[in-house]
């Protein structure tokens, strides 16, 4: 079980031959690739970052989620960092097992479990020339600026945002 | 200088909700914020007393001083100081709140040399917005009945009490004696300004040094990958409210996810120096 990041591209041959096992008989895999739209803007590349440490971490912890929740043989994510442009593949997931229907639902639950706990981002540059960082600068709120010069016993309004989130770019 | 004689006060019943820890009991100096306010106002009036909570008589700390524990219903410092006019009647008041470390013995003195017997209280006039400070005054004996009447409608803030009362407002000679501390980053820049207790002697801080990483969107409004902080901040959430003051982080830490030493923290965790700290905003994969 392992996952890993790259900052060239993503050799999913040798990705594949990993999962060979003589007791598989089925393999599935996920190719997530850069789009060039999203939330409305013509996108033109994206740069991805990660905290690799705790990723890295991350990362196993959903692998191993997965072999205990699917009966499968193996299973490998490799998320690649850096720029990428249109096309470029920025994750891959691959699973063998046994029948192909645990290979279909472990790639489901490991890209969904990746996406959603892996601290990695991704920072999207538009034709317009803009850029963002994905599900970080769309739903920034403002902070409040104040400057007061009471003393405790004033109730304080503490920064309340009710601001929903969704951490799903997909 | 005629009228009532003239006790101490120091208010340390706050609840230092902003601060999220005992604003009484922050280092300067070496010493406890409340020490040096007892031992500020001990060198002007005589007696003094430390003003608590009831839940608070028990504290070691405040425990050392002779205290006046509230006795009338209500919240906020007013309690404290009308339950002082109570315990003590015929007595004025100088009272020294638990928040102000750049009180000076000028202000105090300016305070006592230029006090009007005849008003409700001498107080100063904020250097910022002109309003009366009731937490660094003195509060005579004639406000009682009036602080009465005050909570009887259902209000409390003393600053509004003095508004509306005879006050003498004083313009304060030492214009930072009565900036006051209420966040971890207030703390940290008074923690700056004051000078350790002299020279040669470690300076005494509760501050420690933890190492921050910056990824992504906090990477770019930092405008730094890591840095060391000093910092007097105790847990993650109160380090990010000092972070965010610094750099003005636009993403609510209601948002964010924080990481102690390379693993998933709670915002409440403990602190400890030489922790490396990461705020991971909303992630993206895939």
């Amino acid at each position: 079980m392992r996952f890993r990041f790259t900052d060239t591209a993503i050799d999913t041959a040798a990705a594949r031959r990993e999962l060979l096992d003589p007791g598989a008989g089925g393999y599935a895999s996920f190719e997530g690739w850069v789009r060039n739209f999203n939330e409305g803007q013509e996108v033109t590349r994206l740069e991805y970052e990660a905290f690799r440490e705790l990723a890295l971490k991350e990362g196993e912890r959903i692998l191993a989620e997965a072999a205990a929740r699917f009966p499968i043989k193996h299973a490998l994510c490799i998320h690649r960092v850096g720029s990428l442009g249109l096309s470029d593949m920025a994750v891959w997931v691959g699973v063998s097992s046994a029948h192909r229907g645990e290979a279909f639902d472990a790639c489901r639950f490991i890209i969904d479990e990746v996406k959603h706990r892996v601290p990695i981002w991704k920072k999207e540059h538009y034709r317009s020339g803009d850029s963002g960082w994905v599900n970080c600068e769309r739903c920034a709120v403002a902070p409040e600026h104040r400057h007061d010069h009471d003393h405790d016993h004033n109730p304080v309004r503490d920064h309340d945002h009710d601001h929903d989130h969704d951490h799903d770019a997909a | 200088m005629s009228g009532a004689p003239i006790h101490g006060l120091v208010l340390a019943g706050g609840a230092s909700s902003r601060m999220k820890r005992d604003k009484a009991m922050l280092i300067y100096q070496g010493k406890s914020q409340l020490d040096r306010a007892v031992e500020l106002a001990a060198r002007h009036v005589s007696p003094v007393f430390v003003s608590v909570r009831g839940s608070q008589s028990g504290d070691s700390a405040r425990a050392r001083y002779p205290l006046i524990v509230d006795s009338v219903a209500g919240q906020g410092p007013i309690v404290g100081i009308r339950s002082a006019l109570a315990a003590h009647p015929g007595v004025a008041w100088l009272v020294v709140a638990c928040d102000l470390p750049f009180l000076s013995d000028g202000a105090l003195s300016q305070l006592l040399a230029e006090r009007d017997p005849t008003a409700s209280a001498t107080a100063y006039s904020s250097v910022h917005d002109g309003l009366p400070e009731p937490l660094c005054a003195i509060w005579e004996p004639k406000a009682a009945a009036e602080i009465d009447a005050f909570l009887a409608k259902g209000k409390d803030c003393p600053r509004k009490f003095l508004m509306n009362h005879s006050v003498r407002l004083l313009e304060p000679k030492d214009r930072r004696a009565l900036d006051n501390v209420n966040t971890p980053e207030e703390y940290h820049r008074a923690l700056d300004l004051i000078a350790p207790a002299s020279r040669g002697e470690p300076t005494p801080i509760q501050a420690m040094q933890l190492k921050i990483q910056y990824f992504a969107l906090m990477r770019e409004q930092s405008g730094r990958s890591e840095e060391t902080v000093e910092t007097a901040a105790s847990t993650p959430a109160d380090l990010y409210t000092e972070l965010q003051a610094r750099y003005g982080f636009t993403l609510p830490r209601e948002q964010l996810k924080v990481a102690v030493n390379s693993e998933f923290a709670p915002w409440t965790r403990r602190l400890a120096a030489g922790d490396a700290v990461v705020f991971i905003p909303p992630v993206a994969g895939g």
